[in-house]
């Protein structure tokens, strides 16, 4: 194959244009070259030899359409004698197409300064939007909530038992794993510490205390946001993406009832239960550290911690779960709803519902904890 | 690639011997052979479920066949090493059936991926090349910079089709091209196809339902019907084929129409 050329031969009068050799994609690079030097030196009667065109391909046929104009190139493609018909043909349509292409305008560049300033302003504007669908939302589900809940007909029992089923129980055992472990750290830094004051008889009750009233509920609720809530926007987005959201409205459903009900149920059922487990766990963990390393054994250990932790601190901890599981939840769900077509959208939108939810959990925790001290709680 | 295009040692590019393609228990395709023939358009036609896009596949090598072979230029796609596969695949050009554009990019991005990817090309000449492709499939002037979820289904067919075709491939695979295309687009599609395939020396593998696609364009029709390759040949022959389904297929009241409409005007120009 002979790359393509094009020359305009000044031996004759007045110049001709050459075209030969083969115009195709793999010589795309040469070829452009060529056509931009030649273009400004053409006009619209220097006449044109295309007998020496070998292959020709789309994107060939593209390079002359440029180099010569779509309607010079579609007049010689009418009454070329020298073409085959099948090029004429290619010529033609390529032309016609070129015809009504219109090259895209570059977007107006704006200075660096004002873009920063531009972008700041949305992702404020964002911020402020996002909050204000989220209350709604949220009014949205209590509503839909209170509406089904008078009509056991259609509350979605086996939607919910197989989301208890997805969230609660395939849950219990990274929840479980990881809370024993951090209670084991707790009482092995507790153990350091207190060591210096003759006092590691209290790691019982630093253990006993952190993971009742913050860690066993922040950990579990930590863990869902990243297990659960990604799930439930990615479940919801690509529904979304596929228009499945679309059929159920179109079918006269509700997806709040079909969809966000039953998840939002699931969570507020499973987060309490998974937190208890995550109490005894952590206490576990806590215990055989303070059996092995503190000389503690567990008969102690249990009884240390019912005479000097009250019964209200577990509730105080327990409180926290089904607000929590609310709030992931109905972040999660929300995010999913707000996907739009692309793939990469459901990814962002995965994202935002993970980070916005422990966000939320973890300034939701501090205000608790303020609230509990003031409270005397 | 041109009509007279260099002789090629072989004249089938595509050969399906004894494929056998099953899902757990249900058997799709049960000893499948099947030609496709150098530079021509052969259409795939057989009721729903009867395994044409599992065909088609299975011949671009995204479905390793349960047993039998396929071989495409030659060469068996399974047994390639990955950089020699690349280098065929290269060569194929496939519109899948619900388009299958990356909804990240942008149509005109699409378009112009494999040009950059493959062809070394720089991007802004990719994507002026990319916007040629698209005003050739048919997409009109500044739909380039949407994305895939903002068009409609017959725009996301063409800008499928102008993605298949920028590399300028030597077997052009689609599948049901014209479903969902209005009757002046679908034919002007068709007339796309002839007009490429006659320039290009194209190899075109077709699933379709529509019948005046298969009227008009097409050189050979293959009828895939009890798990095999029921009759192929030129569409004339294969109406005349006894079994039932084809009889109700091409004499039914939708298959006498597009013959009448074929006899009446057997080729037009779609301006």
């Amino acid at each position: 194959m002979a790359t393509g050329s094009a020359q305009l031969d000044a031996t004759t009068t007045p110049p001709r244009l050459r075209v030969a050799g083969d115009w195709t994609l793999a010589h795309y690079g040469t070829l452009e070259r060529a056509v931009d030097a030649l273009k400004s030196r053409l006009d619209s009667h220097t006449p044109i030899d295309l007998s020496g065109l070998g292959t020709l391909d789309t994107a060939g046929a593209a390079l002359l359409a440029g180099l010569l104009g779509a309607r010079r190139l579609s007049d010689l493609a009418s009454d070329d004698p020298t073409l085959p018909a099948a090029q004429r043909a290619l010529l033609q349509t390529v032309g016609k197409a070129m015809a009504g292409y219109v090259e895209p305008k570059a977007k107006r560049r704006h200075n660096t300064a004002t873009e920063l300033l531009a972008r700041i302003g949305a992702a404020m504007e964002n911020v402020w939007h996002q909050q204000v669908r989220l209350l709604g939302f949220v009014g949205l589900t209590l509503e839909s909530l209170f509406r089904t809940i008078l009509h056991p007909r259609r509350w979605r029992v086996t939607s919910l038992v197989s989301h208890v089923e997805q969230t609660g129980l395939d849950a219990v055992p990274i929840v479980a794993l990881l809370t024993f472990m951090v209670g084991a750290v707790v009482a092995f830094l507790g153990s350091t510490v207190l060591a210096d004051f003759g006092a590691t008889i209290y790691t019982v009750d630093l253990v006993a205390f952190s993971f009742l009233r913050e860690f066993a509920v922040l950990l579990t609720a930590i863990l869902m946001a990243g297990r659960t809530a990604s799930a439930f926007t990615a479940q919801i987005g690509s529904m979304k993406a596929n228009e499945e959201i679309d059929a159920i409205r179109a079918l006269g459903l509700d997806p709040m009832e079909l969809l966000v009900l039953p998840r939002v149920l699931a969570m507020l059922a499973s987060l309490p239960m998974l937190t208890f487990l995550a109490m005894i766990a952590g206490l576990v963990g806590g215990g055989l550290v303070c059996a092995m390393v503190l000389d503690i054994p567990p008969v102690m250990f249990v009884n240390l911690v019912k005479s000097d932790i009250g019964v209200r601190h577990f509730l105080v901890g327990m409180a926290k779960a089904p607000i929590f599981a609310f709030l992931i939840a109905v972040i999660g769900c929300l995010e999913g709803f707000k996907v739009t077509g692309s793939a990469e959208s459901v990814g962002e939108h995965t994202t935002s519902s993970v980070v916005q939810s422990i966000f939320v959990v973890i300034l939701l925790d501090a205000v608790a904890a303020l609230f509990y001290m003031e409270m005397g709680w | 690639m041109n009509a007279v295009a260099k002789p090629h040692p072989v004249d089938n590019v595509i050969e399906v011997r004894d494929l056998v393609n099953r899902f757990g228990t249900q058997t799709v395709h049960e000893h499948l052979d099947l030609d496709v023939r150098r530079g021509e358009i052969l259409g795939v036609v057989g009721g729903s479920g009867t395994g044409k896009s599992v065909l088609l596949r299975s011949i671009v090598g995204l479905r390793r066949p349960t047993s039998g072979q396929v071989r495409v230029f030659g060469q068996d796609l399974q047994d390639l090493p990955p950089e020699q596969r690349s280098r065929v695949e290269r060569r194929f050009g496939v519109l899948f059936q619900n388009g299958a554009l990356f909804s990240s990019l942008n149509i005109v991005e699409n378009v112009a991926m494999p040009l950059i990817e493959h062809a070394g090309l720089q991007r802004p000449d990719a994507q002026q090349l990319g916007g040629v492709k698209l005003a050739l499939a048919g997409l009109p002037a500044g739909a380039e910079t949407k994305y895939p979820s903002e068009l409609s289904g017959g725009m996301v067919k063409r800008a499928a089709l102008a993605r298949a075709l920028a590399l300028d491939p030597e077997i052009l695979f689609l599948d049901e091209p014209t479903a969902g295309l209005d009757p002046i687009s679908a034919a002007a599609f068709d007339q796309l196809i002839l007009t490429l395939r006659d320039a290009l020396g194209l190899t075109v593998f077709l699933v379709t339902h529509d019948l005046d696609t298969l009227y008009t364009i097409c050189d050979r029709v293959a009828v895939l019907s009890q798990k095999k390759v029921l009759v192929v040949g030129p569409l004339d022959e294969v109406a005349q084929c006894p079994d039932p389904w084809v009889q109700a297929y091409f004499h039914g009241p939708r298959g006498r129409a597009a013959e009448e409409a074929h006899e009446r005007a057997p080729f037009t120009e779609v301006k």
